[in-house]
This record gives C-alpha cells, sequence and structure tokens, in this order.
C-alpha cells in the first residue's frame, strides 16, 4: 500500500511542479505577499506631513517646534499663517495634523504658567490619528521635562514604560510572523482544495478511480504533497523572517514544527474538504477564497480577536489560524516554551480530525 | 481566372498557411491549402481530428488571418475586409454558440437582431425555419434541454435567419443521432435547391461525405485529393471484396487476410471481412479461395473508406519506402496473456436503471457479455452508453438493477478486484504534462508493478507501441494517435482480463483506428473481454455482438449480422448498420405511438 | 450610431439581462458576497481595543492605590484583574492573559510626593505592537489625568509646561469602524466589479457562444457596451447595498452628498468592470480570469489601498505602485465622502484618476478585443 501511496504523491508532485500555472500559483503569491507585507503593511508611522501654524515669535514655540520636525515621524509641509488656511489643509489631506501655538505661549511658559498648544488631528483614518496623537505626546513629555530640569522645577511623578519582548514595538515584529501562518494556509489549501477539481477536469479522476487505489490511499496521497511542500515553504518564510526582515526567533523549533505539523494538518483537511465537493477548479478556488478570507481577518493575524464583538470571538474558535498565530508569535517574540502554548495544540488537533473524518465520508460518497 | 469561372467560385483559398504557437511550441495547421467551393453545390471537407478542418473554417470567415496566401469569400477578402465577410456568410462553429439559458425563440431574436433582421420579415422567417427543423413546438424551452440534435437544427436555424448565400458548417453532424443526422443533410440539400445556397461542410464521417458533391479531403493540413465521391472511388473499382470463410473466426481470416501479398487493407464486415487489393494485384478472390479453404469472395462496390485508406497508405508506403506499413506492423499484443477460464458471462447487466433527477439516461438495460467476446455499446451521444459504462466500472451507482462484472460489484468489490480490469475513457484522460515515461511509471504502480516486473512492463509498452522514441516526450505534446496508444499502454500494463473502452478512436484517422483494432482483436482471441461504446457505425460491425442504445433504452441485442438482417425489408434489401439503427428507432416510435 | 447597431445591441443588452436573471451566480457575487464580506470584516477587523485585560500590582494598598486603581475599573478601555505580587503578573502577561502590568510599587504614596518619584511602572507584551502602543496610550491618560487632580487636591508637583489641547476632526471618538467600512466597501466593490465581468466575458469564451457572436456582423465596440451596462446597474445596485448596510448596521456618519457618492462610485465601477473585461479578454478561461480577478484586485486593494495601512509610511517604491492601484482614489473619495464631507479638494483629483482608470481599462479592453480567434 505505501508503494502505491508513494507513487500517487510522487505523481501528484510532478503534476503540480511540471505545470506552469500551479508553479506560479504555489511559488508567487508567497513570495510577493512576504515582500509587500514585510515592507508595505505596517502601522508604524514614517514622515506623517503635518504643518504648524505659530502665532507665537518667543524662542520657547521654536525649540517645540523643532523638536517635531526633526523626528523622522514628522515631515513638515506647510506653515499657514492665519485660522482660515488650516482647515484647507486638514480637509484636502495635504497634512494630516496641524500644531497649532498660541500668540501667548513663550510668555506663559516664562512665567510658569502652562502654554497651551492646540493638536488638530485628521480621524478619516483613526488608527493613525491615535499613534500621532501618541507620538505628540512622547514629544511634548519630553519637551516638559527638558523645560523643567532647565529652569529648575521639579518634574511631576512619571510613569515608567517598558515594552516586553518588542522594546521598540515594531509592528514588523508582530505582522510577519503572522505572514507565516497566512502563506502556509494559502498554499496548502491551494494544493489540496484545486487538485481533485483539475482531475475531474482533466477527466484523469476517473482513471484513477478504477485502479485498485483505495478512498483511504487516494486522500493520503493527495495531502501528503501538500503536507511536504507546506512544511518547505514555511521553512523558507522563517529564514526569509529571521535573515531578511531580522525577526528575533527566541524559541524552539520543535515548538514551532509541532505547531506548524498541525496547523498544516488542519488546513489541509480543509482544503480536501473542499476537494471533495468542488467538482470545477473555478469552484475549488472560489471555496478556498471562502475560506481563506474569513479565516485570515477572524484570526487576530492584522487585529486582535478581542477588539472583536464576543459573539464573533466564539466564532474564531473553530478557526484553525487563531492557534497557530499565538503559538508562531510566542515562539518568535516571547521564546513561549511547549508548555505555556500547549492550550494552543490540541485545538487544531481536534479541527483537523474532525475534518479529515468529514472530508473522508465526503470522498468516499463521491468516490462512489 | 476568367470573369465567368469567377463567378461560379464562391470561396477561394490560395496557397494558405497558418501556424499557431502555444506555450513555444509551433503547430502547423495548414500548409499551403488552396481550393476553391463552386456555386450552388454541397463541399465536404473531410479529414481526422487535427487535419485543419476548423482552422481551414475560420479562416474562412475571417475569425483568423492566414500567415500566408489569401482567402476570397464572395468577392471580398477575409483579412481585409472581416465585416463585410460576415455580413454575407453564414457560419455555425462545431459547437455552436447556443445559449443554453436562453429559449428558443430567445436564441432566434438574438440572432435576429445581430444580423439585423428586420421586425417585419420576422414571423415569416421564424415560422419557415421552425417548419424545417421541426422545432415549432419548443419555442419556449429553453436551449440547454434540448436534445443534441435539436441543439444542432437550432443552432443551424439561428445562422439562417437571415439567408446566407455562402453556407459553413464545421462539423454539423457530431455527437447527433442518426435519424437527426439525415434530417438535417435533408435540410442542406433543401436550402441548396431552393435558395441556391452554397455548402461548405466538415465531418469526420466518411459514410457522411459520399453525400457531397465535391469532397476536399484534409490530412495533416494538406489537400490528399479533392473531387467528386465517384472520382474517388473509380480508381478502386476492380479492387474490392467482400470475403467470408465460415470455418475460420472472422478475426483470424481477417489477420490472415491481411498476410496475404496482394491485399492492401482487411477489415472486418460483420461476419464477413472486406477487402481491398493493392494496385496491380491479381485475381484476389482466387488467391484467397486457394489459401482458405471453404471461403468465398465476391466483388464489392469501393466506398469511399476504401479510397482515403488506399491514398494514406500509398502516402505512407512512399514516404517510409517498402517499409512495413502501420497497420500490418501492429503485432499482437505481446506475449499473449491467457486470463483464467471464467464459468458464466463475464459482465452482467440486469435491469439497470440510472436517474439524473426525473431524467432517466438509461431505462432497464440488460445484457451479457461472455469471456473472450468483443462486445459494442452502440449509439448516438446521450444514448446511455458512457453512463452505462460508468456503472459497470463502478465510478456510479445504478439507480436500480444490479451489475456484475466477474462476479464482482465493482463499486464495493475490494481493490483487488479493479486489479483484473482496464479502463480507457473517452478523452485523452492520462496526465498531460507528465511524460511518456511518468505516466507509465505511475499506471504501473497503482497496478502494484514494481522492480524488474515494472521495468519489464514498461519495456514492453514501449516497443509495442512503437513509442520508446517519445519516452521523455510530455504525454499532451503527443499526436493524437499517440496518446491513444499511450492510454491504450496504459490500461493494459497490468495485463487485464477484463478491458474497457469508452469511444478509443473518436477524432482517429482511419489508419490508427485499424491499427488499433488489430490490438483489440488480438487480446479478444487470447480470451481477455472486450467492452467498447462507439458511434461510429462501421466499427460496430467489428464487433462480436452489440447493444443499440437509445435515449437510453436498449432496443437490440445481437450479431452484427443479426441485427442488418432484422431490418431488411423489400425497399432496403441489404441495409447498412446506419439502415438498421434508424429502422429500430423508427419502429420504436411507431410502437410508441400505438401505445 | 445606426439603427443596426441599436438593433443589436438592445438585442445584446435583452440576452444578458435573461442570463443574469436566469443564472443565479452574478447575482449572488453582486448582493451575497457583499453582505458576507460587509460581515465578517465590519465585526471581524476593530482596531478599538476595549476591555483590555491587564493586571494592576498592588504591593501595599494604602488610599492612593486604592484611588488609582477605581480609575482603571471605572473606563470601558480596561478590564483589570488586581494581583498582589509580580511574579503572578509576569506569568499573566507571557501566558498572554493580561496585556500589560500596571506595577504600583511598593512605597507608592511616599515615592509620589518626591520630586524624582517613578513609583508606577508599566509593562506592556509588545507582541502586538499596535495594541501595545494603545494601552500605553491609554494608561498613560489615565495616569496624567489622576496625577493632576491630585495636584489639585492635595499640592503634590503635577504643572506641565506644555499643555497639548488635542482636536480630532472628522472622527472624533476616533472609532475605526467608522473609517474602515468605508474602505471595505471600497475593496469589496473592486472584488465584485473584477469579478462580474472577468466571469461573464470568459463564459463566453469557454461555451463557445463567442464564436458564434464574432461571425454576426456585430462590432466589438457593441459587445463590450452590451456586458458593460446590466452588470454597471448589478454593481451600483450591490454598491447601494454595502452603503446602506455601512448607514444601518455599522452606523457609520455619512456626511458628503448621495449625489456625489453616485458619481464617484459609477467612475469606480467602471474603472472595475473595465478591469475584468480586461482580465477575461485575455484570459478566455473562467478559472483563470477568477484566480487573476482575486489575486490582481483583492490583494492589492487590502494592503496597498491606505484602507488599513497608511500610505504615505511606506517606502517610496510601494507608494509608487499604490498611484496605478485605482482602489487607492476609491479608499480616499469614500473616507472622505462619508467622514468630511464634500471635500472638493480631495474628491475632483480622485474622480479625475478614476476616470483616467476607466478610460484606460475600457480603452485597453476595446483594443484587445478583436474580431479575431488568435
Amino acid at each position: 500500500m505505501w508503494r502505491r501511496v508513494y507513487a500517487l504523491m510522487i505523481k501528484e508532485f510532478l503534476a503540480l511542479l511540471k505545470d506552469r500555472r500551479s508553479r506560479v500559483v504555489v511559488i508567487v503569491p508567497p513570495l510577493v505577499q512576504l515582500l509587500v507585507f514585510g515592507y508595505a503593511a505596517t502601522f508604524d508611522l514614517n514622515r506623517v506631513p503635518f504643518a504648524v501654524y505659530n502665532e507665537d515669535p518667543g524662542l520657547a514655540s521654536r525649540d517645540l517646534v523643532a523638536r517635531f520636525t526633526g523626528a523622522a515621524a514628522f515631515h513638515l509641509v506647510a506653515a499657514p499663517s492665519s485660522d482660515a488656511e488650516v482647515a484647507p489643509l486638514v480637509d484636502s489631506q495635504r497634512a494630516l495634523m496641524v500644531l497649532h501655538i498660541g500668540p501667548q505661549f513663550s510668555r506663559e511658559l516664562a512665567a510658569g504658567r502652562p502654554g497651551a498648544v492646540q493638536v488638530i488631528v485628521d480621524g478619516r483614518n483613526s488608527n493613525t490619528a491615535a499613534i500621532l496623537l501618541g507620538y505628540v505626546s512622547t514629544i511634548a513629555a519630553d519637551f516638559n521635562a527638558d523645560w523643567l530640569s532647565r529652569s529648575g522645577a521639579a518634574p511631576p511623578a512619571q510613569l515608567e514604560v517598558r515594552a516586553w519582548f518588542n522594546p521598540n514595538l515594531e509592528s514588523r515584529w508582530f505582522l510577519v510572523p503572522g505572514i507565516l501562518g497566512l502563506l502556509t494556509l494559502l498554499v496548502a489549501l491551494l494544493v489540496t482544495a484545486l487538485s481533485v477539481a483539475r482531475e475531474r477536469e482533466q477527466g484523469t479522476f476517473d482513471q484513477l478511480l478504477v485502479t485498485p487505489y483505495r478512498p483511504v490511499e487516494v486522500l493520503l496521497g493527495k495531502t501528503l504533497p501538500g503536507l511536504l511542500i507546506g512544511l518547505g515553504e514555511a521553512t523558507a518564510i522563517v529564514l526569509l523572517a529571521t535573515l531578511w526582515f531580522q525577526v528575533p526567533l527566541r524559541g524552539d523549533l520543535v515548538t514551532l514544527y509541532a505547531g506548524l505539523f498541525l496547523f498544516l494538518f488542519s488546513a489541509l483537511s480543509v482544503g480536501l474538504m473542499i476537494s471533495s465537493v468542488a467538482v470545477t477548479q473555478q469552484q475549488g478556488l472560489l471555496g478556498a477564497f471562502l475560506f481563506m478570507v474569513p479565516s485570515v481577518m477572524l484570526s487576530g493575524f492584522a487585529t486582535p480577536i478581542a477588539n472583536m464583538p464576543v459573539w464573533m470571538q466564539h466564532v474564531t474558535l473553530i478557526n484553525p489560524m487563531r492557534y497557530f498565530l499565538v503559538i508562531i508569535r510566542g515562539v518568535f517574540l516571547q521564546g513561549a516554551p511547549f508548555g505555556v502554548l500547549a492550550s494552543q495544540f490540541w485545538p487544531m488537533a481536534v479541527i483537523g480530525l474532525v475534518n479529515m473524518t468529514v472530508a473522508g465520508f465526503l470522498f468516499r460518497r463521491r468516490l462512489y | 481566372m476568367s470573369p465567368d469561372a469567377a463567378a461560379q467560385v464562391v470561396l477561394e483559398l490560395r496557397g494558405v498557411r497558418k501556424q499557431f504557437t502555444s506555450g513555444g511550441r509551433t503547430l502547423t495547421a495548414l500548409r499551403g491549402v488552396s481550393l476553391g467551393v463552386g456555386r450552388g453545390r454541397v463541399t465536404g471537407l473531410i479529414g481526422p481530428d487535427g487535419a485543419g478542418k476548423t482552422t481551414l473554417m475560420r479562416l474562412s470567415v475571417g475569425l483568423l488571418v492566414p500567415d500566408e496566401g489569401q482567402i476570397t469569400a464572395l468577392g471580398h477578402d477575409t483579412a481585409r475586409d472581416p465585416l463585410a465577410v460576415q455580413s454575407s456568410v453564414g457560419y455555425m462553429p462545431q459547437r455552436f454558440g447556443l445559449y443554453e439559458d436562453l429559449t428558443v425563440q430567445e436564441n432566434l431574436d438574438l440572432y435576429s437582431d445581430l444580423q439585423g433582421v428586420a421586425a417585419a420579415d420576422r414571423a415569416g422567417r421564424y415560422g419557415e425555419l421552425m417548419h424545417m427543423t421541426g422545432l415549432a413546438r419548443f419555442t419556449g424551452r429553453l436551449a440547454g434541454r434540448l436534445s443534441g440534435g435539436m441543439k444542432q437544427k437550432l443552432g443551424l436555424a439561428c445562422t439562417l435567419v437571415r439567408p446566407p448565400q455562402l453556407l459553413l458548417l464545421d462539423e454539423p453532424t457530431v455527437g447527433v443521432d442518426p435519424v437527426s443526422r439525415r434530417e438535417l443533410w435533408q435540410i442542406v440539400y433543401r436550402l441548396v435547391r431552393e435558395h441556391a445556397m452554397t455548402v461548405l461542410l466538415s465531418t469526420a464521417y466518411l459514410d457522411e461525405a459520399e453525400r457531397c458533391d465535391d469532397i476536399v479531403l484534409l490530412h495533416e493540413g494538406e489537400i490528399l485529393g479533392k473531387g467528386r465521391p465517384g472520382e474517388f472511388r473509380e480508381p478502386l473499382r476492380g479492387r474490392t471484396f467482400s470475403a467470408r470463410a465460415p470455418a475460420i473466426g472472422k478475426r483470424a481470416f481477417q489477420k490472415a487476410l491481411s498476410a496475404v501479398p496482394g491485399v492492401l487493407d482487411a477489415v472486418i464486415q460483420a461476419d464477413r471481412v472486406r477487402v481491398v487489393a493493392r494496385e496491380g494485384a491479381t485475381d484476389i478472390p482466387g488467391q484467397i479461395a486457394r489459401a482458405f479453404a471453404g471461403s468465398t469472395a465476391e466483388a464489392v462496390e469501393p466506398r469511399l473508406e476504401d479510397a482515403f485508406v488506399a491514398l494514406l497508405l500509398g502516402r505512407g508506403e512512399a514516404r517510409a519506402g517498402a517499409g512495413p506499413l502501420p497497420a500490418r506492423a501492429a503485432p499482437a499484443a505481446g506475449t499473449p496473456h491467457r486470463p483464467a477460464a471464467f464459468p458464466g458471462p463475464v459482465i452482467e447487466v440486469r435491469d439497470v436503471s440510472r436517474k439524473f433527477g426525473d431524467f432517466y439516461a438509461v431505462r432497464r438495460a440488460t445484457f451479457d457479455v461472455a469471456q473472450g467476446e468483443v462486445f459494442g455499446l452502440l449509439g448516438p451521444n446521450g444514448a446511455g452508453k458512457s453512463t452505462t459504462f460508468r456503472m459497470l466500472c463502478g465510478l456510479l451507482p445504478p439507480s436500480a438493477g444490479t451489475l456484475r462484472v466477474a462476479g464482482l460489484d465493482l463499486r464495493h468489490a475490494a481493490s483487488a478486484a479493479r486489479a483484473r480490469i482496464g479502463y480507457m475513457s473517452q478523452k485523452f484522460s492520462l496526465y498531460g504534462n507528465l511524460s511518456v515515461l511518468e505516466n507509465l511509471r505511475f499506471f504501473s504502480s497503482a497496478y502494484d508493478l514494481f522492480g524488474r516486473r515494472q521495468d519489464g512492463r514498461i519495456a514492453w509498452a514501449l516497443g509495442e507501441f512503437g513509442l520508446a522514441e517519445y519516452v521523455s516526450m510530455t504525454s499532451q505534446d503527443l499526436s493524437l494517435g499517440h496518446k491513444q496508444r499511450l492510454a491504450m499502454a496504459c490500461a493494459l500494463m497490468h495485463e487485464p482480463d477484463i478491458l474497457f473502452l469508452d469511444e478509443p478512436t473518436s477524432g482517429v484517422d482511419p489508419i490508427a483506428r485499424r491499427e488499433f483494432w488489430s490490438r483489440i482483436n488480438a487480446l479478444a482471441e487470447g480470451g481477455v473481454t472486450i467492452l467498447v461504446t462507439t458511434h461510429f457505425m462501421e466499427e460496430a460491425e467489428y464487433c462480436d455482438r452489440l447493444a443499440i442504445m437509445a435515449d437510453g433504452e436498449v432496443l437490440t441485442i445481437g450479431d452484427p449480422a443479426s441485427i442488418k438482417r432484422g431490418q431488411r425489408s423489400e425497399a432496403m434489401p441489404e441495409p447498412s448498420m446506419e439502415d438498421a439503427f434508424i429502422g429500430l428507432i423508427e419502429r420504436r416510435a411507431r410502437g410508441a405511438e400505438a401505445a | 450610431m445606426n439603427a443596426g447597431s441599436g438593433m443589436r445591441l438592445r438585442g445584446l443588452l435583452r440576452k444578458e439581462l435573461y442570463q443574469v436573471l436566469r443564472d443565479p451566480s452574478s447575482v449572488a457575487i453582486a448582493f451575497l458576497l457583499p453582505v458576507f464580506l460587509l460581515l465578517i470584516f465590519g465585526y471581524g477587523i476593530s482596531l478599538d481595543a476595549e476591555h483590555v485585560p491587564v493586571a494592576v500590582v498592588i504591593e501595599q494598598p494604602d488610599a492612593d492605590t486604592a484611588s488609582l486603581a477605581g480609575r482603571f475599573s471605572g473606563t470601558s478601555y480596561f478590564a483589570p484583574v488586581f494581583m498582589g505580587d509580580m511574579v503572578r503578573a509576569e506569568a499573566a502577561l507571557r501566558d498572554r492573559s493580561v496585556n500589560a502590568i500596571v506595577h504600583l510599587q511598593q512605597d507608592f504614596s511616599k515615592r509620589l510626593r518626591r520630586p524624582d518619584g517613578a513609583p508606577i511602572q508599566l509593562i506592556v507584551n509588545g507582541t502586538d505592537a499596535n495594541t501595545a502602543r494603545l494601552v500605553i496610550g491609554y494608561v498613560q491618560g489615565v495616569w496624567q489625568k489622576w496625577i493632576e487632580e491630585l495636584g489639585d487636591e492635595s499640592g503634590v508637583s503635577a504643572a506641565v509646561p506644555v499643555s497639548i489641547e488635542q482636536r480630532v476632526w472628522f472622527n472624533s471618538e476616533l472609532r475605526s469602524r467608522n473609517y474602515l467600512v468605508p474602505g471595505l466597501i471600497a475593496i469589496i466593490m473592486t472584488l465584485i466589479g473584477a469579478l462580474l465581468t472577468a466571469l461573464v466575458m470568459a463564459r463566453e469564451w469557454e461555451r463557445g457562444t463567442m464564436e458564434a457572436l464574432l461571425v454576426t456582423p456585430v462590432t466589438m465596440g457593441e459587445v463590450l457596451v452590451g456586458k458593460l451596462v446590466p452588470y454597471f446597474l448589478l454593481g451600483l445596485g450591490s454598491m447601494a447595498l454595502s452603503v446602506a448596510m455601512g448607514l444601518w448596521l455599522f452606523r457609520v456618519p455619512f456626511l458628503g452628498s448621495v449625489w456625489v457618492l453616485s458619481c464617484v462610485s459609477a467612475l469606480y465601477l467602471l474603472a472595475a468592470l473595465g478591469m475584468g473585461l480586461l482580465i477575461s479578454t485575455l484570459a478566455r478561461n473562467q478559472f483563470v480570469a477568477g484566480m487573476v480577478a482575486i489575486v490582481a484586485t483583492f490583494l492589492p486593494a487590502f494592503l496597498l489601498s491606505g484602507f488599513i495601512f497608511d500610505i504615505g509610511s511606506m517606502p517610496a517604491v510601494v507608494q509608487a505602485i499604490t498611484r496605478v492601484l485605482p482602489a487607492r482614489y476609491f479608499v480616499s473619495s469614500l473616507q472622505t465622502l462619508f467622514l468630511a464631507g464634500n471635500v472638493w479638494s480631495v474628491i475632483l483629483p480622485n474622480a479625475a484618476a478614476l476616470a483616467v482608470f476607466a478610460i484606460l481599462f475600457l480603452g485597453a479592453s476595446r483594443r484587445m478585443l478583436r474580431k479575431r480567434l488568435d
């Protein structure tokens, strides 16, 4: 039996890798997405266009403005000189933020009274706005500390902030390991979901069914290539993530690969389920897409599961990717050992087993 | 060309070449074709799949532009002025573009709009077309729900909403039952007679070509010959015979006859063997009578197929010197594999029905196949052949009835039982992007052949089927004939006892078909049971017994000679297989009316 | 346009209408897909962290710590878990049962009143950098407010030289759904527009009906218009449904005018449908066309349109790529129309870009769609 399965597996590999179209599907999207995600997908802000409406002639205001223009996150695009000029700048999105310093600023400060600074932020993208406001208050706090120490006054009690695992809070460290999950899912689905449909379309499936292959052997022969390709591609992404994108890999590889194996198992089981139902490649593709989109969105890949409505959070419990993301991020950034992540492993195994059983059942029914 | 002659030629091709490139490969579809289609005549474009028929049709209506040469249709250059051609020519593509989710009437309306038929003219035109095609009762039906023959007639009606001067039909009779086929031909002749229309149609059926005024024989992009059907047959007059040797089995007789020096071609025809003599060979009947005791041979009228085969074989000989001909070179299928004797029928079908929704694809079919028999399922597309076939292979469960293959139901049988059957399906269904060797290796492994035995069988297949020089070629790049050989090799890797063949020869040229059948005959002689489906009437003659199917029902079962004999009448003393088929269908229709 | 052309166009349009009515798949793409995607995305994507689990470690409880702890319990941003020691808290941070630790140290009250005091420490789990940053902001806000009020009451030094007065325009509560939903609508329309036409055109090639159309006197311009009009109307219906869901299900404000929205959407639909037509003209196969439509529209629209990730912060090369994506201009237009109103300085350049894309894609399809088979 194993020799037959091996022969089928070799055939699957050859058929997959010799076909230009499927070779492209398996290799190109992962690479492109890794690059795009690695570079384009970031919540960190960089050269945000801002304007300064400074009515104060004093030195203090110039010092404050210099702190903004000197920061890499900001990029000065305009210096309006009247109230009327402010609104068009923000409306037209030429400036995402306007810093408005009143005429009395330096004088108030010198007099030991708080100097008022108004910050107008474009809230159309509220996430950018919130991050922007965070940057602004950090700069203001620095300014305050320096000003107070120069004037000899006692600074107020400070909140000391430390970030574990990702001290500079780089969102790339968060997103790149997530891509490992995304791309593994994509490849596993594409390899399996279309494979039976492709054979049906080419008429080779009947030919396969009249051979002595048993359904379980066909199932195995279709799953193993997906498993091997998934493992290979995941390894490539792990290497790229650590060597190219410099994301720290602090945990042990055994935990990572154990998680990867279980995740692939559950993803392949879904792919086979789609495969056993889809008659054409078109349907297989649509099925893969309709499974892929929600499972990425509801996995905590880009936005945390905790932010979703409670009923939606319950829905995510059947999504294998949510568990895998916890595992890879835990292994990569936290160096979490197997024990800490144990609760993430068994749900994937259960999902995979249930789906495999259903896929096997559907497969048998479609076969006969 | 004189103006007078120019008026006579409606479509003219001069030195037309056309190449296609796909994926780095260049395929020459037409190599310097010149021909003229005369006004008011029915010209048949004859050739196997891949001969270039469709390319020629598409070039003629300006859908393709020739690489070289010039095409003039109704006085317009098709490359330079395609719109002018398209507004005066009627063209029905192979898969006619009916919108299956539109009704018959809606399809007609659409094509009338597109062809600019004035609203006032429509009612009269529709009435005429519907009467001619017999579709008047079905105007409200969705086109997708029509039978193959009715679809084809609707397609023709849509092409004719604005009567064209020149009508091009690309394989109009593929997948159409013999009755509808006859009706289609009647329509074509009526158009020529009443509207002085010029018709160019292509077909792979040689028996149809006999009905044309002129014939153009196309083979691998070249014209092998053109003329009236009689002109093709004439050189063969006196060289065609029908031989009979009741003492010897018909297959052994055919094999022996092929080896007689003066014989060019020998094919089984029911219980007889049809013989075509080589040019210059004398006294063939005498030779046969002397060589085979008790045999008789009489002269018969030559057929177009005889002429076609003679032309092709002549070319092959000219090319390959005096080397062996493919038809003859086909050896017996290797070391004869003798299946263990099986008591009782190898294939048993009892009251089997298959429903899809409320539609019966097969209704109460019953037949048996004995060991070593070549059993044919004959019928047009949609007759239920493929459904029956798939049920036998265990690919589809029956809705009612029982099926047994070697005493087992393949649906529930252990995988070892499936190892005893070989299967070759309708369209080429091997892994197209795998090489010849990879395909052979995979299918032999699938049947548990490993190691030395596997290598031995692969070597056998490569030698036996002449595939050795194509070992590393991607199988989708093979020619149709080689693909068919590879498919058969894959089906025979494990030396099956029972062989299922689903329309194995559709689209293959007559030479490859002969080669194929000589292998089948050899296998059957060795005791292998063979079930074959076909829609070629003449292939039915090669079978020991056959079941004729139409609309999901088995009309009759018997050996070819007795089926034909059963339809003998005063009007038809020597019915052909097609005549017999039509007779059976008409009788059933009368029976239905009476009931 | 002559009479023949009018008749042919009418025939094509009627045919397409029947097909749409009889084949549920295009209606499903136009109406079920947006509902499905909007529900998944609308509820699934949210950047507003609420009820963030935070461990509050109080080593020496007293009146001050109780007052500060009360602030954490009193806001919907946090779901505080009170703990007595750091060991448990750190374990909780590691296994992600809390996102942050607020650590009030041994002599909190004493050091609070000393000039150099840093009696309070915040440790966040930086794995999810964005959430971490939001949590830091929230905690800082709570702390700042508490210490200012404490200063007013007890004279603890809390004077701040610069006080920032925040004004967030257009979306003052910083509700992420308000900007995500308009962006989502843009992405969904990209997918649907391209998918609708990509599949129908490829279907004609696959079923062989295109060959029959080609040999009639119909011109390719007529075929194109015949395809465009029905799916354009279907797309507008789909757009209306999505906007209605945004307004009434997700409660996103809409400040612009419906008229401008319709015009911009119409332009965008033309561009998206044109892209689909172009894809299917080149692919001639439903499977390839569907695959390309998804890959070429969905992912770029999702990642590079400024829908969620800020375009201005991307590397220059990637920014240049975003300029050739129609979705980018539509996302920006929709966010502005919903949250800021008819801001012509944003709408007009975007509309112009969309018009250029529409002309480009439709023109290219027209050119590629020759009355030939090769």
